[in-house]
């Protein structure tokens, strides 16, 4: 086999099982593909011993027949997930030269399964963003050249300050660029408004965001605990699913951590969606939506009728009001979450005068601008005087959201179809510059999901007219990752599978 | 509703973040352009609607009183920036 990189997780799977390739090999020839692809600025810390040490192990435990599901195969690890002894800092200055005495459960269980990590991966800093800009380690660049933009050109640029290049999306930039771009066969990324959706879409990749309580939250940098849930970026739905039943699962570390056994979410693949009915919210047609998304929505939805669905109009009334509610549930939960970064037990410390002094200092010093204006927000709206009128009725209004949401499932719907993003990926530099809100914007699709508490997949459905990638997302009742899994798959075939671009990069 | 530039000093004195004064006026626009974004929840009827606590129903899982963990105190200090004899160091709190 010539490009061990181009096999999706599931051949790669099937061809160590059969022995035709090594683990040790497949791992080598990522990790020349890292090197090669340092100008994307997908990995913040590249972990090749431990990558050809954990192959080794893994070649010798498929010659003994004693091979795990994701035995032999290269993955990366998003930056907030902590890894015994490697650098996890979920991309902030504030955990400089942080590294975790402990294993997050979902990395424990993803090496417990046989996978080899490569590295951690680039992310806004502490999942705060939508495109990767936040990130204490600068931007991530998407694989998928900007409109009209010559291969040499983007080069320069990537030597550059990357302006103009197309972000790959975020938080989990670094995630889906890495995916994209076949650095690694698949990816640990993380959800609080929208972080593991966006960027799939943006890349032409697929993720999920399972049900809150699906995955173990220990050892994951905290941002919004009540929204955080894990999830992959992989190549395909069926790599997902993979991917997904390895991070599922009981773990008495995390209290909201749900005790119910994991499907074999692979076996949800390929499973006829005849019969099925599928919910197109009337809500999510927003004004000034620009056509291509429009026309994109409608195709998904023929897919899926000329595959025995059924498609009905649902409403869900109180839609447009959940990402304002976000914007003071999510910096609430992270004022007091990252209350931790004093300076005393970890990371970084800046001198001060007194205690106060030495707290202000360090904060200001390590936490970039997107994180300060989120921590003050969050302390404003659950200040004195200010908590029942902002974050109670927040939470008021997160009820009234998910109440839409169990009202359509009650009348019999499986499913919601939704597009991804109101627009495809677009330029670093580009956008939330002025007004922060314009960043935010890109999460209006996505954020309801988190809001009541359910799981999202999206799946590729194809290229824009320019020819960047677009996605459709589904949203499934509690805990049936399994139907998502299996209408993911007919959209992904009935929209053919996009050409990944070239290497222009390498 | 907004915030002035005292509110502002004074959320991120809340909030720990040591703030310069020509900080002040752009981090007001950014705040206030947030709450604006926000602004339009004051008018939605949540009379009688529970404040959400929880997404899945789910009761706090419960263990016996007992020790699980410790005896790691080279593992606790191992990322902090300064210690000494076996704790962590602070600038001096009491006089």
């Amino acid at each position: 086999m010539n490009d061990l990189t181009a096999l999706t997780l599931a051949e790669a799977r099937d061809a160590l099982k059969s022995k035709s390739i090594s683990s040790v090999d497949i791992t080598r020839a990522h990790l020349d593909a890292i090197e090669r692809a340092k100008g994307l600025n997908a990995f913040v810390a590249v972990t090749a011993e431990k990558a050809l040490t954990m192959a080794k192990a893994s070649d010798a435990r498929i010659a003994k027949g004693e091979a795990g599901p994701l035995e032999g195969l290269p993955i990366g690890i998003k930056d907030l997930y902590a890894t015994l002894g490697v650098h996890t800092q979920a991309c902030s200055h504030i955990l400089d030269g942080f590294k975790p005495p402990y294993e997050s459960t979902v990395t424990s269980q993803l090496w417990r399964d046989g996978a080899v990590m490569l590295g951690k991966l680039n992310m806004d800093e502490f999942a705060m963003g939508s495109s990767n800009e936040t990130s204490y380690y600068g931007p991530v660049a998407s694989p998928w050249l900007p409109p009209n933009w010559s291969a040499d050109k983007a080069r320069a640029a990537l030597g550059g300050d990357k302006r103009g290049l197309l972000t790959p999306g975020g938080s989990s930039g670094g995630s889906a660029s890495a995916v994209a771009a076949r650095l690694c066969l698949a990816a640990t990324a993380s959800d609080t408004g929208g972080s593991i959706r966006q960027p799939a879409a943006f890349t032409g990749t697929t993720g999920i965001k399972p049900t809150y309580g699906r995955c173990s939250r220990y050892g994951m940098v905290a941002f919004a605990s009540s929204l955080d849930q894990a999830g992959p970026i992989a190549r395909t739905v069926r790599d997902a699913a993979i991917m997904l039943r390895s991070m599922a699962g009981y773990d008495a570390k995390d209290s909201t951590c749900v005790n119910s056994p994991v499907p074999d979410y692979e076996a949800a693949v390929g499973r006829s969606v005849k019969g099925l009915t599928i919910g197109i919210p009337r809500e999510y047609r927003l004004d000034g939506m620009s056509g291509e998304i429009e026309a994109l929505w409608g195709r998904g939805a023929e897919w899926l009728r000329a595959a025995g669905a059924k498609v009905v109009d649902v409403s869900l009334p109180n839609t447009r009001h959940a990402l304002p509610a976000y914007y003071i549930v999510a910096p609430a939960e992270a004022s007091s979450n990252l209350a931790r970064y004093d300076g005393v037990r970890y990371g970084l410390r800046e001198p001060g005068g007194d205690i106060t002094e030495l707290y202000e200092n360090t904060r200001a010093r390590g936490f970039g601008a997107e994180v300060r204006r989120r921590l003050m927000i969050g302390t404003y709206v659950l200040s004195a005087g200010y908590y029942d009128a902002y974050y109670v009725r927040a939470q008021k209004i997160r009820t009234l959201i998910k109440r839409d949401f169990e009202t359509v499932f009650a009348d019999g719907v499986d499913a919601i179809l939704t597009p991804a993003t109101p627009s495809p990926a677009f330029g670093i530099g580009e956008k939330g510059s002025a007004d922060p809100v314009e960043m935010y914007l890109n999460d209006v699709f996505t954020v309801t999901v988190n809001m009541a508490g359910l799981p999202g997949l999206v799946a590729p459905a194809g290229l824009s007219a320019e020819g960047l990638p677009l996605g459709l997302q589904l949203i499934g009742r509690p805990f049936d990752e399994e139907t998502l899994f299996a209408i993911g798959e007919t959209i992904e075939q009935s929209a053919g599978r996009s050409k990944l671009p070239d290497a222009w990069w390498a | 509703m907004s915030v002035d530039q005292a509110a502002v000093r004074r959320i991120a004195r809340l909030a720990r973040i040591a703030v310069t004064d020509a900080e002040v006026p752009h981090l007001q626009d950014e705040i206030n352009a947030i709450l604006a974004f926000i602004e339009d929840l004051s008018a939605v009827d949540v009379e009688g609607v529970e404040p959400m606590t929880s997404v899945i129903p789910l009761k706090l899982p419960m263990r016996e009183d007992v020790v699980t963990d410790g005896e790691i105190e080279p593992l606790i200090l191992a990322n902090a920036p300064l210690t000494e004899d076996g704790f962590f160091l602070v600038p001096k709190v009491v006089e």
